[in-house]
């Protein structure tokens, strides 16, 4: 950022500051303030919770705000729509749409989900079967959609649905924002390996949806999609971890207390150690280039390599615990987790199982570096041309 | 602490250089040629290097070098590693300057460290001696005070260039550790017989010492190195990470062409998963390779990072680029099992290279050491 546009923003949060002292004002009224200064997605338009300026810009912002004593919570608690709902609302809304959205959303007052995947639909999401028929100025939904976080709690609902079944599929999606609470929605636990409903399935019957909520023109949806994730990929990168941290850190505690002296594991420890202070340092390195404008497949290989790291060091961690490994203190409760606390070494072992699925799974991630990275050549594609409703499903 | 990564124009411009000469000048049709040759260098072609001012690229401007630093070397050993390039440069460029610049007194360096920037001599380090050593219990070689100098005795059965050398720095046991002796190659007492290795591009030999005289100005430093010596190791292993890493480029450069060109069943093999996961892998692991690699080189400094960043590049970049070569192999199919194909060199370097300074299980050793498990 150049140094005016550091005063600029600056002069504002000291504004912001003068105003709603970060330390006594509720975080609702706060974020209000601070979307309605233009601090709240800095590089939006002003009047939309932006300065028009740089997107490397809101770092600074958040970390003002924070050292001040203020909530940047939102962006967590809110994270689906802060992260990805927003950058799709500004590439793709009206300004009628960005209006009404936007700032219950930055307030938190409103909670956004995201719902693509389906049970026919994973890695082929181009391929999902859930209808939106035309009728009158609205559209009627049917169908089911799975995974998805949040969609419990949330307000509104992100919605790529089909609406023409006549076409290869890429071409017949159109994208929605569905409100939570029509009627015909159906939103159940998904009850994952752990026994917690982290997610939920979602049915949609008869659910009718206004076609002032339709995102972008009819038959857009797949580029619509695109950019909700590629909203995901900005959110996800961009942080590198302190060395030895996270799950390698508790691999080695409990490997310590456990007082071993086997060799293979030790190695096998260091091994792994290793490996995380790799992928580290490569993650150090992309960030790097990255932002001296280099871009780089460093920043691809991330998910690739934490995916498969994440699931062999918890897994490790259970040999280290040897016959307490066998164990599930508290046992299994079928219920909403109030946090993603993953400490117990059973639970991460479980639950880093999705790491190489969720978000893309590992083979698609390979697919993506095989093709985008290094050049090859794609799996031929059968469906490409044959309208939607042709193409074999099971 | 902060290490930057981005490529300074310096380092950039060393690469280009480095990449254009080796191109033009030792291509793998040259790198066959030394490779099946008696002496294993070319004279002629090492001159040209020396003077291109590699061999001091990291050798102080007081002593003739250009006074670069481990960053900078560790490119020219990455390009080299790209066209396994055959020659002393690793022996000499890398561990006996890095052992004479770590442990020799002021005359000791203002006496070699030119010599070896110009390339008027080559130089190797000569330390090992049990197949798996690297940790050097109590070295079996001994040096026996006489008057003022010294007397060597034993053997160093795998000595890097030990043929091609005009100067090898011993390591020998003595009253207070271990000390590095200055040691012609011409000595009285000294036998040096050339050994068939796995790696024909960079060769060994096997050298015996029986009652060699040395003077007293042959220790380095004076004394006691052990410290040094392990420290010239681990540059000997950083350099040896950025050339792993170079290779494994290659590998993995010539594996996706062929994917891309070669059919198969109508389609090009690359569009296969099980070949283009594979290439993915291979991509993977060659930047985690780099990784460590970069880092090392640009920690040498300090010393209790060193001590880490050194043992990781070791270990992940020996077993990246084993890995990246064997599969380079699989990839090629029949063709890369042939003598006339390049697979066979890479797999060759890769195997060699994880071997001489210490295999992946032994760095992972000094790496827990490093970081107290």
């Amino acid at each position: 950022m150049t140094d005016t546009d550091y005063r600029r923003v600056d002069d504002v949060v000291d504004e912001l500051f003068a105003r709603h002292p970060p330390q006594s004002t509720e975080p609702e009224e706060f974020w209000g303030a601070q979307y309605d200064l233009g601090l709240a997605w800095v590089w939006h338009e002003e009047g939309f919770g932006g300065l028009g300026l740089s997107r490397k810009d809101q770092p600074h912002i958040n970390w003002r705000i924070e050292e001040a004593g203020g909530s940047t919570e939102n962006r967590l608690s809110n994270l689906l729509g802060i992260a990805m709902g927003a950058g799709v609302l500004t590439t793709h809304g009206t300004d009628a749409q960005k209006q009404r959205w936007l700032r219950p959303m930055f307030t938190n007052q409103e909670i956004w989900c995201q719902m693509f995947s389906e049970p026919g639909a994973g890695s082929d999401l181009a391929g999902l079967s859930m209808r939106a028929e035309p009728d009158g100025d609205e559209w009627v939904v049917n169908g089911q959609k799975v995974w998805t976080t949040l969609a419990h709690v949330s307000k509104w609902g992100m919605l790529v649905t089909r609406t023409d079944p006549e076409s290869p599929k890429h071409r017949g999606l159109t994208y929605f924002v569905v409100d939570m609470e029509a009627n015909g929605i159906d939103v159940r636990p998904l009850y994952q390996i752990t026994g917690e409903a982290e997610f939920s399935e979602v049915f949609f019957n008869d659910v009718r949806i206004p076609d002032e909520n339709r995102i972008d023109s009819v038959g857009s949806g797949w580029r619509v999609s695109l950019t909700t994730l590629m909203n995901e990929r900005v959110a996800i990168g961009g942080n590198t971890v302190p060395r030895g941290s996270g799950r390698i850190a508790k691999a080695v505690d409990v490997w310590k207390r456990s007082g071993s002296a086997d060799p293979l594991l030790r190695d096998e420890l260091i091994h792994l150690w290793a490996e995380v202070e790799a992928a580290r340092l490569t993650s150090a390195r992309a960030n790097e280039l990255a932002s001296a404008g280099v871009p780089g497949p460093e920043g691809s290989i991330g998910k690739l390599a934490w995916a498969d790291l994440n699931k062999k060091i918890t897994s490790f961690t259970l040999d280290v615990m040897g016959l307490e490994g066998t164990l599930y203190p508290g046992g299994y409760q079928l219920t909403r987790p109030t946090s993603f606390d993953t400490s117990m070494p059973q639970k991460a072992f479980l639950r880093t199982r999705a790491n190489s699925i969720e978000g893309g799974t590992s083979e698609i991630m390979m697919n993506i570096l095989g093709e985008r990275v290094l050049g090859l050549p794609g799996e031929p594609r059968v469906d490409k041309e044959l309208p939607w409703k042709d193409v074999p499903r099971g | 602490m902060s290490v930057s990564y981005a490529p300074t124009e310096d380092l950039e411009l060393i690469r280009t250089t480095a990449r254009q000469f080796l191109e033009d000048r030792i291509g793998l049709e040259t790198v066959r040629e030394l490779m099946m040759s008696e002496e294993g260098l070319d004279r002629g072609l090492w001159k040209e290097i020396a003077d291109l001012g590699w061999t001091g690229l990291a050798i102080g401007e007081e002593h003739g070098g250009a006074g670069y630093g481990l960053t900078e070397l560790s490119v020219l050993l990455e390009e080299m590693g790209r066209l396994v390039t055959p020659g002393p440069f690793f022996a000499s460029a890398v561990l006996a300057t890095a052992a004479i610049d770590t442990a020799g007194d002021d005359v000791q360096k203002a006496s070699l460290l030119p010599r070896l920037a110009s390339g008027e001599i080559i130089a190797t380090l000569a330390v090992f001696e049990e197949p798996r050593g690297w940790d050097l219990p109590s070295l079996a070689t001994t040096a026996t005070a006489d008057g003022t100098g010294w007397v060597l005795d034993g053997a160093k059965p795998f000595v890097l260039a030990g043929q091609q050398a005009d100067v090898i720095i011993v390591a020998a046991g003595f009253d207070d550790g271990i000390g590095m002796f200055v040691v012609p190659a011409d000595a009285p007492g000294l036998d040096v017989t050339e050994t068939p290795v796995l790696d024909p591009t960079r060769r060994q030999a096997d050298i015996l010492l029986n009652g060699v005289r040395v003077d007293g100005s042959a220790l380095l430093g004076g004394g006691e190195s052990t410290i040094s010596l392990r420290k010239t190791l681990g540059i000997g292993t950083a350099c040896l990470a950025a050339e792993q890493v170079g290779g494994s480029q290659r590998c993995l450069e010539m594996s996706v062409e062929y994917a891309k060109t070669r059919y198969q069943f109508g389609r090009p093999i690359g569009s296969f998963q099980s070949i283009k996961h594979r290439c993915a892998d291979m991509l993977m692991k060659t930047e985690h390779a780099k990784s460590t690699a970069y880092h090392a080189v640009r920690v040498v400094d300090d010393d209790d990072e060193f001590a880490i960043a050194a043992p990781l590049a070791g270990s992940v970049c020996s077993e990246a680029y084993n890995w990246i070569a064997g599969e380079t192999i699989q990839v090629h199919g029949g063709i890369g099992f042939t003598w006339e194909h390049d697979a066979h060199l890479y797999l060759k370097r890769a195997k060699a290279s994880s071997l001489l300074l210490g295999d992946a299980r032994y760095q992972r050793q000094l790496l827990g050491q490093a970081i107290g498990l």
